[in-house]
């Protein structure tokens, strides 16, 4: 008897965990999808990258260094919101807030770096509708761009609704989707910084 | 209240510590610097430079998964982690039969 009320117990302990992991579960399968979507772009450019139609190939238009330093910038962005995840198990609010600016201001230079290459790529004539190469390269780094830049705006709100209502079971799922979207964007960096960076510059 | 007590949770998502994120981080910057010290400096042959590179992205990877996404963290049924490798694999189909096809329908253009 004593022994089926605490079963009991155990089972219908949580109702909020249990909610709350199916919704992280269900962000997961959405970045699972999405990583699907980046496989159909990475295998366009696989196949795609020595067309250069007489223009420029990878070797001649990239700058190693600069690719560098945006790949650590955005390496520590997930360090930085990893510290922010820690933070939050922790329910330091000011903390967290902290963190999620260091990791959004990381971010936003990562874009604006990514943001300029684009432009000076697109001023010496070599933009997407010069070669099927180029057209692939921006479709590629663009639509990781452009989840960089809904991340942010996503943490953005975040950080508003940390500050206006501070840590409660809602915002810690948020926040962990969110963790999970981050690390996802610089797992795919990783890739485009090896195949279409580090393999172009051979 | 918020539900925050154990390191995972039913559906296989955990936290890390400290200690996971630091050693995460060095592991990513030294698999960073390393690819690309060997692409700068033409260390090696090019079949050898494309081989260690992606031999370097897979090993980045898994410390990512690991030291970042927590897809090791022991947890009963470990959903996600099914669900990571059935996107592996769907993954690899994609890919590497675009990359045959496209190679195949190259081969028999030219030929």
């Amino acid at each position: 008897m004593q022994a089926e009320i605490i079963n009991n117990h155990q089972i219908n302990h949580h109702p909020h965990e249990d909610s709350s992991s199916k919704i992280i579960f269900g962000f997961w399968i959405y970045i699972m999808s999405d990583c699907i979507l980046f496989a159909s772009i990475f295998a366009t450019y696989a196949v795609l990258h020595n067309n250069t139609y007489g223009g420029p190939p990878a070797r001649e238009l990239f700058s190693m260094p600069y690719v560098l330093i945006e790949t650590f910038i955005l390496l520590t962005s997930s360090f930085t919101y990893g510290l922010a995840m820690l933070a939050l198990h922790k329910m330091d609010k000011r903390q967290v807030l902290a963190w999620l600016v260091v990791t959004f201001l990381l971010g936003a230079s990562f874009l604006v770096m990514e943001l300029k290459e684009f432009v000076q790529l697109m001023h010496e004539g070599n933009s997407w509708q010069r070669s099927g190469f180029l057209s692939a390269f921006f479709t590629l780094v663009g639509t990781h761009g452009l989840h960089v830049a809904s991340g942010l705006l996503w943490m953005l709100v975040l950080m508003m609704q940390v500050t206006l209502r501070g840590i409660n079971s809602t915002t810690t799922v948020k926040l962990t989707c969110l963790s999970l979207f981050w690390h996802f964007l610089d797992i795919v960096w990783i890739f485009v910084f090896t195949i279409v960076y580090l393999m172009g510059a051979i | 209240m918020i539900s925050h007590h154990n390191t995972t949770d039913t559906y296989g998502s955990g936290h890390g510590t400290y200690k996971s994120y630091i050693i995460g981080f060095i592991l990513s910057i030294m698999l960073t610097i390393i690819p690309y010290s060997i692409v700068v400096n033409h260390l090696f042959t090019k079949t050898y430079i494309i081989l260690s590179i992606v031999v370097l992205g897979v090993i980045q990877l898994l410390v990512q998964l690991v030291f970042f996404l927590h897809l090791s963290s022991e947890s009963k049924p470990r959903w996600n982690l099914t669900a990571f490798l059935f996107t592996v694999l769907i993954v690899a189909i994609l890919v590497i039969g675009a990359i045959w096809i496209m190679d195949n329908l190259d081969y028999n253009m030219m030929h």
